[in-house]
């Protein structure tokens, strides 16, 4: 199965970023096989929609799933159709992409349908 | 003449200063409350609203038969409020601004647009012959652009003609602008001929004096102050003005007698009729500023 996992870094190795649609990049891993690339994420300097963009950016990577801290409503609402599963690894302890694989290899990942919080949107501009 | 009463920080004298110019620039004058979020000048100039419109952002309907789901209209949106997912075409109505960018793109024409209601636009005349309008923004609503692009857009007469354009270039509009330093307060000021500059001798008046002034500058539209409350605070803004080549127009002092009548919906000039000559002297000021720029 590929999986994008949000992160803060180029590798394998880089922490994971909680934040799905102002994520630094996302690790593309190969869960049966291992292999791994990494993808800056467009959305990160996006000014609004960052959720969508990072949405439809994974969805061309050809993910199947993804796996991040939280998923807000747009992100939510463009995963869904395209199909891809949202894993949610909890944020609070710092680990590497490498370790979120592990957890998710031993299905200790819960998986949820919906967004897990409200939208950012909605500031002035 | 275009004239725009902001300030930056709330709170400074916007609504008191942009009113009492208007009272003084007398009959006829066009009067916007741009600050669709709060508007409250209606407060002091008390209008009879006799015309309302409807307004907000043309949201784009997607006819999922025709479209070839190329994802164009996705690629073109600014906002990405339009996404391509396999099949399917998805729009985020909170997202979009109402650019019609999409439609207009659209290759196959299977974008068809909708009215998405804001708020509403609200005018009549006061009883000093002031032509009134206010845009108000549904509560709720995230983005106050559109409906001040509609509002200065109204036309009194109501239809798009050269001859009431030319009617409207000859008018004093006074634009009484919503407070910060963001999108609302550029799209008032866009396509205005000269920006007053409401501030207070205070380390927060400067502060967000600085952030308008530099606006200005951006939209290269002459500028000038008016400093309230002045005796309070410090020299700060005085030297700012100084160093940056903004001119004071007008001074008003820090009154006790001022800040009663306006809490109880009293104008400046009516507490004040010693005032009324000096805003129309501001106003000769302002039109002086703007034939230079012109020249």
């Amino acid at each position: 199965m590929k999986l994008a996992i949000s992160i803060n870094g180029n590798k394998l190795d880089s922490p994971f970023d909680p934040r799905f649609g102002r994520a630094a990049a996302f690790c593309l891993v190969e869960s049966e096989t291992g292999a791994w690339t990494v993808h800056e994420n467009p959305a990160l300097s996006a000014s609004g929609g960052a959720g969508v963009q990072a949405a439809q950016f994974v969805a061309k990577l050809g993910a199947q799933a993804v796996i991040s801290g939280a998923y807000g409503p747009n992100a939510a609402d463009t995963l869904s159709p395209a199909g891809i599963e949202m894993y949610l690894m909890p944020g609070n302890e710092t680990c590497t992409a490498a370790e979120v694989l592990a957890l998710f290899k031993a299905g200790k990942l819960s998986k949820t349908a919906a967004a897990t919080h409200a939208g950012h949107h909605g500031g002035a501009h | 003449m275009r004239i725009v009463v902001a300030s930056g920080k709330g709170g400074t004298g916007k609504t008191t200063i942009a009113t009492s110019l208007a009272l003084a620039a007398g009959e006829g004058v066009r009067f916007l409350d741009c600050d669709v979020e709060a508007p409250n000048a209606a407060l002091f100039l008390a209008p009879q609203l006799t015309e309302r419109k409807e307004v907000g952002i043309l949201l784009p309907v997607v006819d999922e038969n025709i479209c070839t789901h190329c994802g164009r209209c996705a690629e073109v949106c600014e906002f990405h409020a339009i996404a391509m997912i396999g099949k399917k075409t998805l729009v985020f109505p909170e997202l979009c601004h109402g650019c019609g960018s999409c439609t207009l793109l659209c290759l196959e024409k299977a974008i068809s647009e909708r009215l998405e209601v804001m708020g509403v636009l609200e005018s009549g005349p006061t009883p000093a012959g002031i032509d009134f309008a206010q845009g108000v923004m549904n509560v709720g609503e995230p983005m106050a652009v559109p409906i001040i692009r509609e509002l200065k857009k109204w036309q009194r007469f109501g239809l798009d003609t050269a001859e009431n354009h030319r009617l409207l270039d000859q008018q004093f509009e006074i634009r009484d602008a919503p407070p910060g330093a963001s999108c609302p307060v550029v799209e008032t000021m866009r396509d205005s001929d000269f920006l007053l500059l409401v501030t207070e001798p205070t380390p927060f008046g400067l502060h967000d004096l600085k952030q308008v002034a530099e606006i200005a500058r951006e939209l290269g539209i002459p500028a000038g102050v008016v400093v309230n409350r002045d005796g309070i605070g410090d020299n700060a803004v005085e030297a700012y003005c100084a160093e940056a080549g903004l001119p004071i127009l007008l001074r008003i002092p820090m009154e006790r007698r001022f800040a009663e009548a306006i809490a109880q919906g009293q104008t400046l000039v009516e507490v004040a009729p010693e005032y009324r000559e000096k805003f129309l002297l501001l106003l000769t000021k302002i039109q002086g500023y703007v034939q230079e720029t012109m020249a």
